[in-house]
This record gives structure tokens, C-alpha cells and sequence, in this order.
């Protein structure tokens, strides 16, 4: 959910010429992207600093930037905040591996063959856009605040984005080499190692990073309107207990820790791709 | 009609300069229709966005009716080689047509008129409700053609439109273009990287050098005005004519000297062989 | 006729055989947690699709409908200004990256702080959790106008409110619905949770009001009925963009075939 697909843009499957690259390429040597990435970011910090003082944000409420920086720095020295993040992260990453297992194992028997996908389809169009916020209710009556509820939602909403992407992946198949597979008389599971995985492979990667990004949301999602131990559960404890600079710094450490998981999944991702071929499109999901 | 004076590029990178274009000074007479050929890299590409006002140059100007080209100028009109990334896929093949027109604030008598005239030229009368990806690559170029027929233009640039189309769609294309020029009269510049093409199409042949670019030759091609595919490339002066063209552009690129036994000089300029300057 | 009767039975087959299941499952079931399915159907038509639709459901559609617009008209309108300068892009991306990794429910407590508990809460948290995915997905569609395509506006001089018009915008119209699909999946996660934590009305409230008292089969049968409205959503939706991006998707089954 958080993953941003890429659309193939009409025609861009065009070689790109040299003139074009060197056209592109400024003439006045301006800023390199890094740098102006982070004037971007000091100027946020800057007008964080700024805004409440001068009255534009309710100073009581919203806290300055050195107000957040320093609660950041006192949580990042208490032990119970470094257990939060812990179980934010065992939850996440229990919770993914779930889906992915799930995903890549049902995406690889559905994709199969052409009955199972097609009696499946209408099913996984209905239930995958079923917001997993919805399971909650039930996920508080069966398990409370122990961590099954918790990964009850992450697996849910993780599944999908890998089971889809696998989906697609098998049905990209090469139908030449599938035929000269079997030729050579491969069977079912050496077919499955030796043409299914590897087609499916970078599809399992896009899968895993979308899921990544939704499994994060959802376990902090579960830990603040369930209760779990974890990061959402120190927010809400902040909120209600009117530490409000902490609340602040809380969330950023959400954004940052979905930062670094996005970065590092995109990374995991392109080392995977590196020796696809280009045409492939990541599909939304 | 068309100036071309003194045109230098230069491009800046991080760890390389180079000097794409070195001098280029030309003119086109109103009405005429010039090819312009050089070996690959030599910079066609690079004068035709300097022309067209896409780029500017490091040093020289271009003159469009005697005023200076600063930034892409009324009446002028360009057809790009890559035609599937040219044409509007949102859009009919007719409203790709007339979006020009529009722009120029045409009367919608007058566009609707201007459109069906240039499709019935490139003989796409009954494709103007298909979408462009429903068409093969030679039509879209048509498309392409048309469109600037329809616009109108005083100048028609052509950056080696026919590179990319297959060979018996590029000969009907050929001799559409010099249909079409017999018809509008346009003044017409056709870069490209083909001898024969621009030997069969031109009534002048530029020749222009390896990188850094200048102009080598400008060879005027006496052929009779009625030309075609089958008599034209079979006649003794075309070759004579397509030979002193191939031996200029071959001259131009350093691996020919020293010409002797043993020479196997890669030339630096990246050139891809001479197999495109075949027969 | 066996093709549409096959295509009819590979449509409702597997939902009615789970369907089934689920009833004969249940039907005698005294599990607490699992009443049978006739109970959560009945609660599901007599209490949901009656007096709650009013009641409940429509403020909660109702919220979301405005922030989603609301996120969708500012992020469009910054989106492009942003993707069409390549500095701007540069300065912003990581700031507009960095909101976007936020999990959005978490932004309900902050804004709850700023703005209170009322409607107007609501429809901002929805809007400012669902804008990113719009706005970055817009900035890419912006930035990634094929440079042919974007030469050949130039030289017919279709420049300034023209060319955002007939160029820029179709052209990068694949990605921002992209993005507005990812937006529209975050909305109703935010109206959902917005609700969990002051609402005096609304589908989300509803249901877990229902949890909170034990009316389990009230219970399901909300959670039934939010899958069905995320799923006529994406329906809509998908109706939608298939509609406004008919020539896209024409253009890469051509693609895909050559």
C-alpha cells in the first residue's frame, strides 16, 4: 500500500538515444539530489521550529522541533522504548513471513493452472479489497491483546500484496520454456524449481516490499487500537497521557522506521531485478 | 527561407566535454527539399533539435524568414523518428491531427477541412477514428506526416523518419514524402542516415562530417523531377551520385586513413560499422 | 450458452461453495465467538442495511467521500506543480517520503489533539493520511512524460494551460490513478479508525460498539458489511478508471503483443 508501482509510460519501451541522454544531461551543473533532498528536510525541521512559536500551530498542542528532538532523545534512552520497537518488529516480521509463505505457496498452486485461477478469481477480487481494519472486532473478541490478533491483521493484509504479485508472476511464464520443460521431461516440482521460482522470483520481490510496507502499518495499527505491546500501544499511552512532545516524537520514529524498511525492501528489490529483463512492469497492486 | 549560421555545440558532462557540432552554416531556398546524411553520431539529430528550436546552441543562430530561432517557432513543424512516442495515444489519429490547428486557433471548418485534406494525402482517410496504437508502425509514422502537413507549416524538419519502419513500408513512405512535397510545396529538410534515400529523396544532398560536425559537401542531385523506386535507383547518375555521396561520408571517418594494407584503427568516435552505408 | 454458464459458474462457484461451508458449519454452532450464519445474515439485513445505513453508515461514507476529494484535488494540483520542477522535486521528494511512510492511523491521535473530535477531524485525518500516495504518484506521472511526446508539444507551441491539459495530465494520468487507488485503500482504513476513537456515529463506531457489548452476530455482520463496502469501492473505482484510462490500457495490450 505504501510501495508506489510503476506504470509503464505510453511509449517508453522506446530506446532512449545518446542525444537524448546527453541532452538531459544539465549543462549548468546543478545540485545533486542528495543535497537538495536534504535542504528539503532542514527546512521542515526549520518550520516545525518555527510555526509554533510564532502562534501559525497551537503551541500547546504541537510541539517545536528541539521540543521533539529532545523527547526523541530521552525515549531513545529509555529501555521500554527500545522494547517497543522490538515487538513493533517481531510482530512485523513474524507476521510477513506468514504472508509470504502463504502467498508465495498458494500464489505458485493457484497460478498453475488456468481452472484454479479463474474459479479463484472472483473470490480474491472480493476479499482482497476488504479493508483488514475491518477484522479487528473479531481479532479483539478471540485473542484480546495477545499478539495473534495483532497478527491476525498483518498477516491478512500482507497476504494479498504477495499473493497478487505471485499470481502474476506465474501466469509470466515463458510458455516456449515451459514446453521445452517439459520436453526434456521435467517433472512437476523440478518444473517448479527451475522455471516457476525463477520467473516468479522478482514478482515475489515487489510482492515482498508492498507487504513490507502494509504488514508496519498494520502491527502499529493493532498495537494503538488493540493494545499490543509495541510502538502504536506507547503512542496511545503517550496521547492519553498528555505527553504530547512524546507523542510527536513517537510518530516520527514510525515514519523513520517505515522509511528504512521501505529503502531497505527497494534495495532487496533491485538486487533481485538486476538481471531480469527491463520490460517488466511492477503491476499496481 | 532557412539560415543555418555558424552552429556550435558543445556538451558539458560531468568528467567530458564534447564538441557534438563544430560548424554548421547552410541555407535552404523557400520550397526545396534537401536531405541531410552523415555517418552515426555525427550530430544530425542534435542540428534538428538546434533548428527546430528544441535546443539552443552553444554558438551560432538559425534564421526561420530571416528572424533568429529562439525556442521551437511558428511554422514550423518536426516529425521525430520514434512515432510511437510522438503521437498522442489519449487521442484519436484525427484529434491527433488537429491539435496543431487548434492551437493556432483555426476555425473548426477550416481544421476539419486541413485534417481530412493531409489524412486522404498519407491515404489514412478511414483510419481518423482509430487510437495510433491500433495502427501499424509505417501508419502512425503517416499519422505523423500528416499532422504536420496539416499544419501547415513553412519549414517541414524530418529526423530520420523512416529508421526505424521496414524496408517496403519505407520505400511507399519515400515516395510519399515527395508526393507530398510536389503537392504542398513545403520547403523540406530530411535527415537521415540512408545514401540512397537521401540520394532518391533530395534535390541537394548535405554531407555532413564525423564528430565534431561540419559540412563536408553539399552536392546538388540533378535527377529528373518524376522520380521512382524501380527507375530511378536503377539509373546510372543515381549511382554515380549515391558513390560520390559514399565516398565523402567514408573520407570523413579517421579509419580511412591511412588508407592502406594493415589499417585497423578503431576510430575513436564510436561508428557502427559500415554496413548501414551498404547497398 | 455453456460459455456464459461457464462463466457464471466459475464467477459464484468458489464463493458459494465457501459460503455453504460456512452456513452447514455453523449451523448448530454454540461456540460464542462463531454464531451460525443464518444469525449474522439476519443481523446483517434486519439491523445494517436498516436503520444503521442512515445512521451509521452514511456519515461514515459521507466523511470519506470529502476527505478523499479533498486529498485528491490538493494532492493533483501540488503533485504537478511539484513534478514539473525538477528542483522542487529534488528538495521535496524525501519530506513528502518521509510523510508518507507514517502509518496513517497513527496521525489520528495527533490530530485528535490539534482539531478535537468532531466531523471536521475526521475528514482531515482522512485527508492528510490519503494525499501522499496521491501526490507522489503524481509527482512520478509528471516527471515521467515521455520526452518525444513532450518535443513534439513544443514544436506545434501547445504550451502553458494547453499543454497541461492535453499533454501532461492525460499523460500522467495512469500514475495518479495508481496512486489514487493506494489513497483510496488508506482512506478507509483512517475513516475506520477515526471512528475507534471518538465518534458518536459511523460505521466503524457502530461495530465496535457491537464488539464492546458482546452482539457478536451485530458484530460479524458489520465486519461483513465493511468488506462489502471496501469492495464496492474498489468496484467503483475500478469502473471508473477503466473508463478514463480505455486508451491506456489499449496501448499496452498492444505492447504487450508485439
Amino acid at each position: 500500500m505504501s510501495g508506489s508501482p510503476a506504470v509503464v509510460s505510453p511509449g517508453s519501451a522506446a530506446p532512449v538515444s545518446d542525444t537524448d541522454a546527453l541532452r538531459r544531461a544539465p549543462r549548468r551543473r546543478s545540485m545533486p539530489s542528495a543535497v537538495l533532498g536534504l535542504i528539503g528536510l532542514l527546512a521542515l525541521v526549520a518550520l516545525v521550529e518555527i510555526l509554533p512559536r510564532i502562534g501559525v500551530l497551537p503551541r500547546e498542542f504541537f510541539p517545536t522541533s528541539s521540543e521533539i528532538g529532545s523527547s526523541l532523545a530521552d525515549l531513545v534512552g529509555q529501555a521500554s522504548f527500545w522494547q517497543a520497537v522490538l515487538d513493533t518488529l517481531s510482530g512485523w516480521a513474524l507476521g510477513l513471513a506468514i504472508a509470504s509463505v502463504a502467498g508465495i505457496v498458494l500464489g505458485i498452486l493457484i497460478g498453475s493452472s488456468r481452472f484454479t485461477r479463474e474459479f479463484t478469481a472472483s473470490t480474491i477480487e472480493f476479499l482482497r479489497p476488504i479493508p483488514s481494519v475491518a477484522l479487528i472486532p473479531i481479532a479483539v473478541l478471540l485473542f484480546g491483546s495477545e499478539i495473534e490478533s495483532k497478527l491476525l491483521l498483518v498477516v491478512y493484509a500482507s497476504f494479498w500484496q504477495v499473493l497478487i504479485q505471485v499470481l502474476y508472476g506465474v501466469q509470466d511464464i515463458d510458455p516456449v520454456a515451459q514446453d521445452t520443460a517439459r520436453a526434456y521431461g521435467l517433472g512437476r516440482w523440478a518444473r517448479v524449481r527451475y522455471l516457476t521460482w525463477p520467473t516468479a522470483l522478482p514478482y515475489v520481490m515487489t510482492g515482498l516490499r508492498l507487504a513490507a510496507a502494509v504488514a508496519l502499518i498494520l502491527a502499529v495499527t493493532s498495537e494503538l487500537v488493540i493494545g499490543n505491546p509495541g510502538l502504536g500501544k506507547l503512542l496511545a499511552t503517550a496521547q492519553s497521557s498528555g505527553a504530547i512532545a512524546n507523542t510527536y516524537a513517537i510518530v516520527v520514529v514510525t515514519g523513520i522506521l517505515g522509511v528504512l524498511v521501505n529503502l531497505v525492501f527497494r534495495a532487496i528489490e533491485r538486487r533481485s531485478l538486476s538481471w531480469h529483463p527491463s520490460q517488466r512492469a511492477e503491476l499496481p497492486a | 527561407m532557412l539560415d543555418v549560421r555558424g552552429i556550435k555545440k558543445v556538451y558539458e558532462s560531468k568528467d567530458r566535454t564534447v564538441e557534438a557540432v563544430r560548424d554548421l552554416t547552410f541555407t535552404l531556398q523557400a520550397g526545396e527539399l534537401a536531405c541531410l546524411v552523415g555517418p552515426s553520431g555525427c550530430g544530425k539529430t542534435t542540428l534538428l533539435k538546434i533548428m527546430s528550436g528544441l535546443l539552443d546552441p552553444t554558438a551560432g543562430e538559425v534564421l526561420l524568414e530571416g528572424k533568429r530561432v529562439d525556442g521551437p517557432p511558428p511554422g514550423m513543424a518536426v516529425v521525430f523518428q520514434e512515432y510511437g512516442r510522438s503521437l498522442f495515444p489519449w487521442m484519436t489519429v484525427r484529434e491527433n491531427v488537429e491539435l496543431p490547428l487548434k492551437q493556432k486557433k483555426l476555425a473548426t471548418a477550416r481544421r476539419t477541412e486541413l485534417v481530412d485534406e493531409s489524412l486522404a494525402a498519407v491515404g489514412l482517410a478511414e483510419a481518423h477514428a482509430a487510437y495510433p496504437w491500433q495502427l501499424s508502425g509505417g501508419m502512425q509514422q503517416r499519422v505523423a506526416i500528416a499532422r504536420a502537413v496539416a499544419y501547415e507549416p513553412h519549414v517541414l524538419l524530418m529526423d530520420e523518419p523512416f529508421a526505424a519502419v521496414d524496408a517496403q513500408t519505407r520505400a511507399d513512405l519515400e515516395d510519399l514524402i515527395r508526393d507530398l512535397w510536389h503537392r504542398f510545396q513545403v520547403t523540406t529538410l530530411f535527415v537521415t542516415h540512408d545514401i540512397d534515400e537521401a540520394v532518391y529523396l533530395g534535390q541537394r544532398v548535405l554531407i555532413l562530417s564525423n564528430s565534431p560536425t561540419v559540412i563536408r559537401d553539399d552536392l546538388p542531385i540533378d535527377l529528373p523531377d518524376e522520380r521512382d523506386q524501380l527507375t530511378t535507383r536503377s539509373s546510372p547518375r543515381f549511382a554515380e551520385l549515391r558513390a560520390r555521396v559514399y565516398e565523402q561520408i567514408h573520407r570523413a571517418k579517421p579509419a580511412a586513413e591511412p588508407v592502406g594494407a594493415g589499417a585497423t584503427a578503431v576510430p575513436p568516435s564510436a561508428d557502427h560499422g559500415t554496413a548501414e552505408f551498404g547497398a | 450458452m455453456t460459455g456464459i454458464l461457464r462463466r457464471v459458474g466459475m464467477t459464484i462457484g468458489l464463493p458459494v461453495l465457501l459460503l455453504a461451508a460456512w452456513w452447514f458449519a455453523s449451523a448448530n454452532s454454540t461456540d460464542f465467538f462463531f454464531p451460525p450464519l443464518s444469525q449474522i445474515l439476519e443481523s446483517l439485513v434486519d439491523e445494517w442495511f436498516g436503520p444503521r445505513l442512515a445512521a451509521d453508515v452514511l456519515p461514515s461514507v459521507l466523511r470519506l467521500a470529502a476527505g478523499y476529494a479533498l486529498a485528491a484535488v490538493v494532492a493533483v494540483s501540488l503533485g504537478v506543480l511539484i513534478g514539473t520542477s525538477r528542483t522542487v522535486r529534488g528538495v521535496l521528494e524525501p519530506v513528502l517520503e518521509f510523510f508518507r511512510a507514517i502509518p496513517p492511523p497513527v496521525l489520528v491521535p495527533i490530530f485528535i489533539l490539534l482539531l478535537g473530535i468532531g466531523d471536521g477531524m475526521k475528514v482531515v485525518v482522512i485527508a492528510f493520511g490519503c494525499m501522499w500516495p496521491i501526490l507522489l504518484n503524481t509527482v512520478e506521472g509528471v516527471r515521467a512524460v515521455d520526452s518525444v511526446l513532450s518535443d513534439t508539444a513544443r514544436t506545434y507551441g501547445i504550451t502553458g494551460a494547453a499543454r497541461l491539459r492535453k499533454l501532461v495530465l492525460p499523460a500522467a494520468s495512469p500514475q495518479i490513478f495508481a496512486g489514487l487507488r493506494q489513497g483510496l485503500s488508506v482512506a478507509i482504513i483512517l475513516m475506520v479508525i477515526s471512528e475507534l476513537f471518538a465518534a458518536s456515529n459511523g460505521l466503524g463506531f457502530a461495530v465496535v460498539q457491537a464488539q464492546r457489548s458482546f452482539a457478536i452476530a451485530e458484530t460479524w455482520a458489520g465486519m461483513l458489511m465493511l468488506g462489502l463496502l471496501g469492495f464496492l469501492l474498489a468496484l467503483l473505482f475500478r469502473v471508473v478508471e477503466n473508463r478514463q484510462l480505455r486508451w491506456y490500457h489499449g496501448l499496452r495490450r498492444a505492447q504487450r503483443s508485439s
